[in-house]
């Protein structure tokens, strides 16, 4: 009994929650640069209003198709308006569909999931059709066609996309649930007389975590460019109202004209949609306790 | 307490293979209509080789998995036939520990909030305090040091996570625990470490155990009684000393000649059987053993032995018990 005592004394300390967000973090620079970066996304929606040059809206027929210049940092479209300061607002409306979105898709698909693969049976059946038959659309037909019915606008355009992931979300919850329920410390805590609703609350979802959280910074670079889709279809951000997605399709029609919305919108959404996947690979590695140190 | 702790008629667990809308096809017949009792205070060794209906047979007694039929009667209360309430309170009772110590502690849990998980389900701690105190002399009676409790699973080894689980398991105060292979996963040296710690344990709370193993020789120390399982039914059930002494069923014969003898000067007699275990969705007629048995006779293809006792609180499933027991040597 000695000997396990020793052996004990000699175990490393528990790193704490931020030791280890510290040292993920340290393993991957780029997380920082991908926090930076949204940081500064999430300031320039927010302060829009101050620090766009000009009214996104404003039109000015003298002045079309320009290229960059010092009054104009990007340019300005085929209606004059300054490219710029459409970028930052639009900002607001891709940013916010781009979180809410997958958010709200990640917490009904997680439960459909959840509730199907923990309890299996009719349920799990009668869930996992109505998912499949979701899935077997592409989620931008699906959101055309639940866009359709609704019609455009923010927050229909938030309903819209959300329907379209939850089945991503639902099915991945599925699986990772039954692969937890199997585990042999779901039957310990079967076994010890824990309820349902806490063996879910406690182990199940822990547990599950890390993989749909990944799954929403993936869906949320998915959620800027299908809310641009949308838009660009005329289905999104109704014009003149600008978003990353209705700048481009504006731009598009003019692209020999001036190029600069495209690529300054396009630009704005790779890179945002780069940071959510850094920021995602990180979460991932912090949730998973193997991984982390 | 008079009478047996845990008493066991007629249990079925069949296992239906079903695909997708198809019709569930023929169903795997785990356990076939299994009877015993098990005795306050005692152990019952249950051994059979892979497949024979083992943790099936421990997970039922539990109802961690629903029973096709049959009675499971725990301290005169019928567990097959009890709503979800009632049964959740029976497992304070009742407890389990399990084969993997690696899987059968959740990584993200500290240590005491696994040892404390039947605590807490059953609300048995007062306070956080309280809890900490429990957790603490639950750790100290598997003989880890309270110092560990605010570690996670990940830093222990096989042995050490092994005692977290039986800490767990006697958290809530049970009479009876079934041990699902608790050592195999082990190594050798720390086998008996852990056997020896479940033994004083079972001294010093009055336990009772329903042990479940392949390996011969562990059995051979910790058990009071053996019972022998081949596909799904019990073969051979009596006192240790008299199963190893003089086994009746040819496959308890055949499985004890088979268990490695560390003297070199006894002549080995080994009965190798022929054939492989059939399968359980496909079971042979009559008994279930005639296909691989030395002494099989056309009576065996029809009609399926009972359990008879051959004496001394013995008892054989086998045509011709009585009429062969063939010392094997030890």
């Amino acid at each position: 009994m000695s000997a396990v005592t020793e052996r004990l004394d000699l175990l490393a300390p528990e790193p704490s929650r931020l030791a280890i967000v510290r040292m993920v973090i340290l393993n991957r620079p780029s997380t920082i640069a991908a926090v930076c970066l949204i940081l500064v996304f999430v300031a320039i929606a927010t302060a829009a209003p101050l620090i766009a040059p000009y009214d996104p809206l404003a039109q000015s027929y003298i002045k079309i198709n320009q290229s960059p210049s010092w009054e104009h940092w990007l340019g300005t479209d085929q209606f004059g308006r300054d490219v710029l300061s459409r970028m930052i607002y639009g900002s607001r409306n891709s940013l916010i569909i781009g979180v809410l979105a997958p958010l709200v898709a990640a917490i009904i698909g997680t439960t459909l999931g959840v509730v199907a693969g923990f309890f299996g049976g009719i349920i799990d059946r009668v869930i996992s059709r109505l998912v499949d038959l979701l899935i077997s659309f592409p989620e931008l037909l699906l959101a055309i066609i639940i866009a359709a019915a609704l019609g455009g606008g923010f927050w229909n355009i938030v309903i819209v996309l959300a329907a379209a992931f939850v089945p991503n979300f639902a099915r991945v919850a599925r699986a990772q649930t039954m692969a937890v329920r199997a585990e042999p410390y779901v039957e310990a805590a079967v076994a010890s007389g824990v309820t349902q609703l806490r063996i879910i609350m406690r182990h199940i979802i822990p547990n599950i975590a890390a993989p749909i959280v990944v799954l929403m910074t993936l869906w949320t670079a998915s959620a800027i460019r299908l809310e641009a889709s949308l838009s660009f279809l005329g289905l999104g951000t109704q014009a003149p109202q600008p978003s990353w997605g209705n700048i481009i399709r504006d731009g598009l029609n003019n692209l020999f004209g001036s190029p600069w919305p495209v690529i300054g919108a396009g630009l704005a959404i790779t890179s945002v949609v780069l940071a959510f996947n850094l920021l995602g690979d990180t979460i991932r590695d912090v949730l998973d306790p193997e991984t982390s140190p | 307490m008079t009478g047996p702790l845990l008493s066991v008629r007629d249990l079925r667990k069949v296992f239906n293979a079903q695909a997708g809308f198809g019709r569930p096809s023929a169903g795997v017949r785990a356990v076939d209509g299994i009877s015993f009792d098990v005795e306050p205070g005692e152990t019952l060794a249950l051994v059979g080789e892979s497949g024979c209906g083992k943790s099936t047979l421990g997970r039922l007694i539990l109802q961690l998995i629903p029973a096709s039929g049959g009675q499971v009667m725990f301290e005169g209360v019928d567990l097959v036939h009890l709503g979800t309430r009632p049964l959740r309170e029976m497992r304070r009772r009742m407890q389990m520990v399990f084969q993997d110590p690696f899987g059968s502690l959740s990584p993200r849990r500290s240590v005491a909030d696994i040892v404390a998980e039947p605590i807490d389900s059953f609300g048995l701690a007062p306070s956080r305090k309280a809890r900490r105190e429990m957790v603490a002399d639950l750790l100290h009676q598997v003989g880890l040091p309270s110092s560990v409790m605010d570690r996670y699973p990940r830093q222990f080894s096989g042995g050490q996570r092994q005692r977290i689980g039986i800490a767990r398991a006697i958290a809530a105060g049970p009479s009876f625990i079934v041990a699902d292979e608790p050592v195999s996963a082990l190594d050798v040296s720390v086998q008996a470490q852990v056997i020896n710690l479940m033994q004083d344990l079972q001294e010093s709370r009055g336990l009772t155990y329903l042990f479940i193993a392949h390996d011969l020789a562990v059995v051979r120390h910790i058990a009071t009684r053996v019972a022998v399982m081949y596909l799904g039914r019990i073969v051979e059930i009596g006192p240790k000393a008299r199963v190893y002494a003089a086994p009746h069923h040819p496959y308890t014969q055949a499985l004890l000649s088979a268990a490695p003898n560390p003297d070199p000067d006894i002549p080995k007699r080994q009965i190798i059987l022929t054939g492989d275990v059939p399968s359980p969705s496909n079971a042979p007629s009559g008994c279930a053993f005639h296909t691989r048995c030395p002494i099989a006779q056309a009576r065996c293809r029809m009609e399926a032995p009972e359990l008879r006792p051959v004496g001394g609180g013995h008892q054989a499933a086998c045509h011709f018990a009585t009429d062969h027991p063939i010392p094997v040597p030890s």
